[in-house]
């Protein structure tokens, strides 16, 4: 009796596309539901968008928009839910539904809406102090349950809307407003706080890196359970620069390492380096040197725990930046399984009979 | 009359037992067979658990006491007694906390095996009371109950501690003998809860009977008592909590409004039971979620709200003071929400499992900024359905989170409740906006000034809504500050029109007199026991409770200011009566009492007696630790 949600809800399956479709395959559910097909532009909304001029937020707002009609959603069943900081305001720039929330909690916001929703594609946005720090709590829980949700964390290192303080992210010893002397606080991996979260999807891509983000939210997109995205991004008021040493154009080839699962780890602008396992080890080698083939080099598995740890710690400068998708596994997820108990319980008892359930028990009535 | 063994039988209008033992002893279960009895049999009935928040504190300690007071009636009552009239003390510590509530010549069952020296020495008896006289005053019962019960569960099997186990079985055995009561619905229930375990049930089931036959065979007892049942007013009955009629009361708002609930909530005592019994009614869709703190609850609740279901969240004041941003968050996006509060002894931890009404401002004001919600509080656990299904029918037509405040009190009592009709409960209305055309998230409808609610999924009503402030009407980001005060005005002026959507402040008594009562949630029982007791004598006295808090009925300010004087009963420090004083400007006086239990009838009778210019009453007299509340307060050890 009470499981409509309202007026609008269609049923799971003609609304909740299953986002298995192949990449490369944009629009073929929308397609398949004769919807009409949806382009970059009708995710933008009419908002001005107001993030400092040169902000890598621009980038990763782009190509959000761009990806958005692979899926197959109609853009009123996608939903975009953030928190507090520079990165919260994205969803005032999507044409979609959006919901802006409080600092650190809109994971928990969407897993209560996934939770009575499943029919509904979410994204989370938030940034490294509003996921690490004030919903550290929130991103592992939400990870570790396998919600239904994308979240999409900048990384930018630093607080920038409430101008430049240090974030859980920012390098030892970093000075800003708020750390004078350095800090005296070791930054987290975000990737392996994922990791330790248990999370089904974990990537890692770069604002500048266009088609790369491209790809990587394409993936996370089509992702069934809880995705970790990090994108590092630059806040060119407050962290200018943030990760330049390996982002910028002339550098990024030699000290990023771009996966793909079942292919071996090379990088370089030559291609000639790779990774390889020296024991449990990670360590660089050359190809062509000492009779190193590409053989020898490690190959990536998106569903390997191990290899998923390794590139979860492995980092400039002593490594080159893994960026990609680092980890991808099927679990069932929460709302699924959620849904799951609910329909097993009606079919072993029926749908709920308020009359029954209210005088359960031992009763007895009074006649006089 | 005469008894089976030659006792005499004497009927009363009421009893009142409280059974108290270590909090390992079973003394819950015992008193709530006890209370299931009584209820089946047709008498009133009102309980008072009290148990610490160890689970289980050492043992034979003061701070591990654990006790249960249930009071049965053959006329209607309001309160689980001022006083027992009846002890069961399973053990010296046990009779050391609850003895100073004990009135003279009361009666003390006690279990005679458990007072040996070393249980006595450790709650600092240096004499055995049962032997040193110092147990005059009272009609001291002594029974070896361990001694018997283990003589009587010889031979099936059973460890020792398996046999020490079942001894509350042979107390209530032996209770059940002295009120003449069928033994019949606890043998049921524990074949049923045994079931799986034959000679747990044969143990138990020889325990009560062993009790039952003790008192037949045994000449200790030279009275039997029989409280017959009440003339309660006709319907179908059960026994219920408050924890579990709001339980009921959700589900049955859920199936009213035809939407999924959704319960997010963290375990806290004393509200965990909602969560316990909202998530076994899967079949009626409801969907709980254990999240990983109060803010992931609420936050959850408030995900699920924007969806389009029922989002609510339920905890303890502590966890209100963890949900209070996001409270502010619903408020700020207008989205209905429910926050039920089971309010616990404060600051801080406090007493988790002690009784308190102090959070009544933490809901109505404990967020930055104004920001208005609505309050209701039910007044008697089975009232907690009948507001549950109230709390949502406002949440969902003015577009608001509404705060639930029961209590510890309230959560764990049980009384009588008469189940209702389903074609008898209220319906609710709700509705999504569906059309896009004119459609602007934050216009608002005239009459309730709540605005549409457009759940994702809904073709042409994409928006965006957050916690930054929003333009009137168009719902965009805003920093005018002539909208700011325009929406700070709309967002007050919305909860305060539900006074004209909610009955008129009842008065019981007089509509204009000599003093009014003002009161509201758990207080209610202690506070209309003691105004009939008053009115009985001719006072010019009247009692009115609240259940909306905010904001208050619309005739509130014209209920006060017809007595003279105002009296505002609260277990907190003076809450309601500084939101009286200050909307009202009526110089309402407080009485309060911040102990972790509920009132008794007398305290309340005393004081109207005071501020009525008389002396304390006869019948408070007859109780003279009403005076001295919780002498038993060496028990209260719970943290």
């Amino acid at each position: 009796m009470a499981d409509t949600n309202g007026a609008t809800t269609k049923s799971a399956t003609t609304n909740g596309a299953k986002p298995a479709a192949p990449a490369g395959a944009p629009n073929e559910l929308a397609a398949a539901n004769e919807l009409p097909v949806l382009t970059r532009k009708d995710f933008v909304s009419d908002q001005e968008v107001r993030w400092c001029p040169g902000c890598g937020d621009y980038s990763i707002l782009a190509q959000t928009q761009k990806v958005m009609p692979d899926f197959g959603y109609p853009k009123e069943n996608i939903v975009f839910i953030s928190g507090i900081g520079c990165s919260g305001r994205l969803p005032y720039y999507m044409n979609t539904y959006g919901f802006h929330t409080i600092h650190g909690r809109a994971p928990a916001i969407a897993t209560g809406l996934k939770a009575t929703r499943p029919d509904l594609m979410v994204w989370v946005i938030t940034g490294d102090g509003d996921a690490l720090s004030i919903g550290g709590n929130h991103l592992i829980h939400t990870l570790r349950r396998n919600v239904d949700v994308r979240i999409v964390m900048f990384n930018n290192r630093i607080y920038g809307l409430t101008k430049g303080q240090a974030s859980p992210t920012s390098e030892l010893g970093k000075v800003t407003k708020s750390t004078p002397y350095g800090t005296v606080d070791y930054p987290v991996s975000p990737l392996a706080i994922a990791l330790a979260a248990e999370a089904t999807f974990i990537a890692r891509s770069v604002d500048t890196h266009t088609e790369h983000m491209q790809q990587t939210l394409d993936r996370a997109g089509r992702h069934r359970g809880g995705a970790f995205v990090e994108v590092l991004q630059n806040c060119n008021i407050f962290n200018d620069g943030a990760h330049r040493e390996f982002t910028d154009r002339e550098v990024r080839d030699d000290r990023t390492l771009v996966l793909e699962h079942g292919k071996p780890m090379i990088f370089g602008k030559d291609r000639d380096r790779g990774i390889r396992l020296h024991g449990h080890e990670p360590e660089i080698v050359t190809i062509g040197q000492d009779g190193i083939t590409e053989a020898d080099l490690l190959v990536h598995d998106e569903t390997d725990p191990l290899i998923a740890y390794m590139l979860a710690h492995i980092y400039w400068p002593q490594f080159p930046v893994p960026v990609g998708v680092i980890r991808s596994i099927d679990k069932p997820t929460h709302d699924q399984m959620l849904v799951e108990q609910l329909e097993q319980a009606t079919a072993a008892r029926g749908q709920g009979d308020l009359r029954k359930l209210l005088n359960a028990g031992e009763t007895w009535t009074v006649t006089r | 009359m005469s008894g089976s063994n030659g006792q005499h039988e004497r009927q009363l209008e009421r009893v009142t037992i409280r059974f108290a033992g270590d909090s390992g002893d079973g003394m819950q279960l015992t008193g709530t067979q006890f209370t299931r009895n009584a209820a089946i049999f047709g008498n009133d009935i009102s309980t008072f658990p009290d148990f610490p928040a160890e689970i289980r504190a050492p043992a034979g300690s003061l701070p591990g006491v654990s006790g249960f007071q249930l009071s049965f009636s053959s006329t209607e009552i309001h309160t689980p007694g001022d006083a027992p009239d009846v002890l069961v003390a399973m053990n010296p510590a046990a009779l050391k906390a609850n003895l100073g509530e004990l009135p003279p010549g009361g009666a003390l069952v006690v279990n005679e095996d458990a007072f040996t020296t070393q249980n006595l020495t450790k709650v600092g008896y240096a004499s055995n009371p049962l032997t040193d006289g110092s147990l005059k005053q009272w009609n001291v019962f002594p029974v070896p109950i361990s001694t018997l019960n283990s003589r009587a569960l010889e031979g099936i099997g059973l460890t020792n501690k398996q046999v020490d186990l079942t001894k509350n079985f042979f107390a209530l055995g032996l209770m059940f003998w002295l009120y003449e009561r069928s033994m019949d619905g606890t043998l049921k229930w524990i074949e049923e809860k045994f079931s799986k375990r034959p000679e747990i049930a044969e143990g138990n089931r020889r325990a009560l009977k062993a009790g039952y036959n003790f008192g037949e065979t045994t000449e200790l007892f030279h009275e039997r008592y029989i409280v017959p049942p009440a003339k309660l007013a006709p319907g179908t009955y059960r026994n219920i909590t408050g924890n579990e009629a709001t339980a009921l009361g959700f589900v049955a708002a859920s199936q009213l409004a035809k939407r999924t609930l959704f319960y997010g909530s963290y375990p806290i005592t004393p509200a965990s039971d909602i969560l316990h019994q909202l998530a076994s009614y899967k079949n009626f869709g409801v969907r709980t979620f254990q999240a990983e703190d109060e803010i992931a609850a609420i936050g959850a609740a408030i995900g699920a709200a924007y969806g389009g279901a029922m989002g609510m969240t339920g905890t303890s004041g502590p966890g209100i003071a963890l949900k209070s941003e996001a409270i502010g968050l619903a408020i700020m996006v207008e989205l209905p929400l429910v926050v039920i509060d089971v309010q616990r002894a404060g600051p801080s931890t406090g007493m988790p499992t002690k009784t308190e009404q102090a959070d009544l401002l933490q809901v109505m004001f404990g967020r930055n900024s104004d920001s208005p919600l609505a309050i209701v509080a039910p007044a008697t656990p089975g009232e907690c359905f009948q507001y549950a299904i109230e709390a949502w029918r406002l949440a969902l037509k003015y577009m608001t989170p509404v705060a639930f405040l029961s209590d510890a009190f309230l959560a764990t009592g049980a009384e009588p409740w008469p189940i209702p009709r389903i074609e008898d409960l209220p319906s609710i209305e709700v509705s999504n906006r569906t059309e896009a055309k004119g459609f602007y998230p934050y216009a608002r409808d005239e009459r309730t000034l709540a605005r549409p609610w457009a759940v994702p999924g809904t073709p042409g009503l994409e928006h965006r809504i957050g916690g930054l402030e929003k333009a009137d009407i168009l719902g965009n980001v805003s920093y005018d500050p002539d909208n700011h005060d325009r929406m700070q005005r709309l967002r007050q002026a919305k909860i305060a029109g539900i006074a004209s959507d909610i009955p008129p402040l009842d008065v019981h008594g007089p509509a204009e007199g000599d003093l009014l009562i003002l009161g509201w949630g758990s207080s209610y029982g202690a506070i209309r026991s003691a105004v009939e007791r008053l009115q009985g004598e001719g006072h010019s006295v009247a009692h009115a409770h609240l259940r909306h808090l905010n904001p208050f009925p619309a005739n509130t300010g014209e209920v006060v200011r017809s007595f003279r004087k105002v009296l505002i009963p609260e277990l907190n420090l003076g809450q309601l009566l500084m939101l009286v004083r200050s909307r009202y400007l009526v110089d309402a006086v407080g009485y309060n009492k911040v102990r972790g239990k509920p009132f008794r009838i007398a305290e309340i009778e005393d004081e109207a007696r005071r501020l009525l210019g008389g002396r304390a009453s006869k019948a408070s007299k007859a109780t003279p630790e009403a005076v001295a509340v919780g002498a038993g307060g060496a028990s209260e050890g719970g943290g």
